[in-house]
């Protein structure tokens, strides 16, 4: 590739890593054009920690409460946190990315593994926040190595993912080996269409020797990405050591992660198989469990198809004895890889690529969500949709609603340009994707634009029945629903819909723990689990680790010395988080710190959405998430439905399958205001769902700004009494 | 009689522990069990015993996403 012109240029001298920290953040106006290096207060890192925390503050104070996802004041911040980049404990090379959502209007945060944040903040920086607007395509990069920032004008001829990736590694690497320290955000052409665009942060793989793909999908970050014009952004840093977080107690750090390094060693062929299938482990388990999200989630199962993506099949698929590591020293391996796979469709039609992934909720997203049992497909599918640049997870759910509306009617084939998409009609539905590039054709770019968009538009250019699409619609403060189905777990109902960001399962995932453990029976008891396991998932967000460590591997002891309930938070796993936060940072926090720690992170971030959304930060359910919406999802499981009706007192015989479906909606409407109210009380936020000024103050995160917004929205009637 | 995660089910003498996530279709790999709050090692799944009335919890521990 021809040299790029460079269009601005700024050198810095890289802050030392001292504890994790190197107390600047970048910041960086492409529009402008502008850098600045920004101190991190004390308070800073009291507050807020790192990664997320670190992301929203940032955020925080660089938008308008009137900010919309496409003016040029939202930004892109990346963090990692200060646990980010050990190489000694698995899963510590995470990502934060954080900005104002096109698919909710207010922030959302996504996280990535791949080598983009340990080596930002080896090059310098705690975090990176990109604002602003360019006139022409261009690449941003961070040379740590020589402390010099570059915005470049882009020559790329092709922005699709994998074509930006491997072209970047190979112009700013000087030799292979060279290529490993590099690490490239790539987005695609459909980013520039829809509102789902996603991030791809790479890692060079020097075994296979490709660049790898893992991605922050969610929320809409590549799509922002397109609006600023910034085809990538790249760092370099190529000084890797074993200890450039400077820690304050290596010993205990490798100590601790030598005892889990064992465990993984000793206990995943026997557990989760993470090393083998990753993710994918589930396709089975979910559909065994009527999980399995199955034609737009109207079923949870589909046993006359599910041996064809059961895990076996994608252990065959996935190339076997190469380590699969994300970043260095985890051993837990689960960026699969399917080596070799010969494109069939498409502008790469006959080449052979590595595809990373699919994981299970790709598997489910672009399969059984949409009809579809081809393992070969969904790898097509997702190599698209990473290519592309569009989250798989949302692509999925969408088409699943749009598969649905055709079926039901509610739109034709001249609305779709054609296109038969009935479930598993497979050709069309790639036929589809391939559409969201160009934003040439109306149909697909409605479908690129999310449920929430598609329900209105559907509405008022073809005429669907809207209250139809509003029970059917997966969709959360505009975020499209992840791959579990939701309908028989109450907890799970709050896990995906009473979330921060909309429903996505990395607040909490409770469904086992509720449907089947039958360990929270109480709405106190589940309200309980939706303070305590959010928190403690947040906490990775703010330190710049990987969740699975914690729990996909678990002690062989773990459920003999602990009860059952306890078991679930794998108490050693905690502890090893303790151990690990003090030997970085040396603060020593306990154990309930860790609570806390997010807790002020997650309430500052749901007064941010009240502030984005002027007050009506509204928590909403589509009724398909709560049960049956038509007869054939109830006929399915006549036998376990009616038994619900009995156990609420009501007697189904001699009731149609409509009335039936209509009472059990009414229970469970309530049941979910319930939950709501039980929920909301227990995090210290009002009727409304706005946090206290109480809880603020508790937190220490009564700020004058954060707590102007509370007592804007907040009325004294919406108070618990 | 015996229950499992507060569901009742029909108990058959000789039942193991293995025998009741059979018939549960409990197949997921990371199961904890505990017979009258006893934990039962899963190597020993297949030789414990259930006896008839006993309270049975068969945990599943959460992994993915």
């Amino acid at each position: 590739m021809e040299k790029m012109k460079v269009l601005a240029e700024w050198t810095y001298t890289p802050a030392p890593i001292e504890r994790g920290y190197t107390r600047k953040t970048l910041y960086v106006n492409v529009g402008e054009p502008r850098m600045e290096i920004k101190d991190v207060s004390q308070d800073m890192i009291d507050t807020f920690t790192g990664g997320r925390g670190f992301d929203l503050k940032l955020l925080w104070d660089a938008v308008k409460d009137t900010t919309k996802w496409n003016d040029p004041e939202n930004e892109i911040v990346l963090s990692g946190g200060p646990l980010c980049g050990i190489t000694q404990y698995p899963g510590a090379g995470k990502c934060y990315a954080a900005f104002i959502s096109p698919l909710s209007g207010q922030t959302y945060d996504s996280n990535s593994g791949g080598y983009w944040g340990p080596l930002s903040k080896f090059s310098g920086f705690d975090a990176v926040e990109i604002q602003g607007k360019a006139e022409k395509d261009i690449i941003l990069f961070i040379n740590g190595d020589e402390g010099k920032i570059q915005i470049l004008e882009s020559n790329l001829k092709d922005l699709n993912a994998y074509a930006v990736t491997e072209t970047l590694h190979e112009y700013f690497g000087v030799d292979e080996a060279d290529k490993r320290n590099i690490s490239v955000i790539s987005t695609g052409k459909a980013a520039e269409t829809s509102y789902y665009g996603c991030m791809n942060m790479s890692f060079y793989d020097t075994r296979r020797k490709v660049a790898r793909l893992k991605q922050a999908g969610r929320g809409g970050g590549g799509t922002i990405m397109r609006d600023k014009k910034i085809a990538a952004m790249v760092v370099k840093f190529s000084k890797m050591g074993g200890n450039l977080n400077n820690v304050v107690d290596l010993d205990t750090l490798q100590k601790v992660g030598v005892k889990l390094h064992k465990e993984i060693h000793d206990l995943d062929d026997v557990q989760c198989k993470m090393r083998k299938v990753g993710t994918a482990h589930l396709n089975e388990i979910m559909d065994e469990y009527h999980l399995l999200p199955t034609n737009n989630y109207k079923f949870g199962q589909n046993p006359a198809e599910i041996a064809k993506i059961h895990s076996a099949v994608y252990e065959r698929l996935f190339t076997q004895g190469i380590p699969d590591g994300c970043w260095y020293g985890c051993s837990m391996s689960c960026a699969k890889a399917v080596d070799g796979f010969t494109v069939q469709t498409g502008p790469c039609k006959g080449e052979k690529v590595t595809v990373d992934g699919p994981e299970y909720e790709t598997v489910a997203a672009l399969g059984s969500n949409i009809g579809v049992y081809d393992p070969l497909w969904t790898i097509e599918a997702n190599f698209y949709a990473d290519h592309y640049g569009m989250d798989t997870i949302s692509l999925g759910t969408a088409i699943a609603f749009v598969c649905e509306c055709y079926e039901l009617g509610l739109i034709n084939k001249n609305d779709t340009n054609g296109l038969d998409l009935k479930f598993g009609n497979k050709d069309d539905i790639m036929e589809l994707i391939h559409r969201m590039v160009a934003g040439k054709d109306e149909f697909a770019s409605m479908v690129a634009k999310g449920i929430r968009y598609m329900k209105k538009a559907f509405a008022e250019k073809f005429k669907a029945d809207a209250r139809t699409m509003e029970a059917i619609g997966m969709e959360g403060q505009g975020v499209e629903t992840s791959e579990y189905v939701p309908k028989e777990s109450i907890a799970q109902w709050g896990g995906y819909y009473l979330t921060l960001k909309g429903p996505q399962h990395d607040e909490a995932w409770l469904i086992f723990m509720d449907m089947v453990n039958k360990q929270l029976p109480t709405f106190e008891d589940k309200a309980e689990a939706l303070h305590y396991f959010p928190n403690f998932r947040t906490w990775f967000s703010l330190v710049g680790l990987c969740k699975l460590p914690w729990n996909d591997v678990e002690p062989a002891n773990n459920r003999i010395v602990n009860e059952p309930r306890e078991a679930a938070k794998v108490p050693e796993h905690v502890q090893n988080y303790v151990d690990i936060f003090n030997a970085v940072t040396g603060k020593g926090i306990r154990k309930e710190d860790i609570i806390t720690m997010s807790e002020k992170v997650y309430n500052f971030q749901r007064v941010f959405q009240v502030r984005m959304k002027q007050g009506e930060a509204f928590h909403n359910i589509p009724l398909r998430a709560l049960g049956p919406v038509f007869p054939d999802e109830w006929e399915a499981r006549r036998e376990y439905y009616d038994g619900k009706l009995r156990e609420i007192g009501i007697d189904p015989s001699g009731l149609s399958t409509d009335e039936k479906i209509k009472k059990l909606q009414e229970y469970r409407l309530g049941m979910w205001e319930g939950l709501k109210m039980a929920v909301y009380k227990r995090r210290g936020w009002n009727k409304k769902g706005i946090p206290t000024l109480e809880t603020l103050k508790r937190l220490g995160i009564d700020y004058p700004d954060v707590v102007a917004v509370v007592e804007k929205y907040s009325r004294p009637e919406d108070n618990f009494e | 009689m015996i229950t499992v995660n507060g569901e009742p089910l029909d108990w058959k003498p000789g039942m193991t522990v293995q025998d009741v996530l059979d018939a549960k279709r409990y197949t997921f790999r990371m199961i904890g069990v505990w017979i009258n709050d006893r934990p039962i090692p899963k190597n020993e799944f297949s030789t414990t015993e259930v006896p008839d009335g006993a309270v049975v919890q068969a945990v599943h521990m959460v992994s993915g996403g």
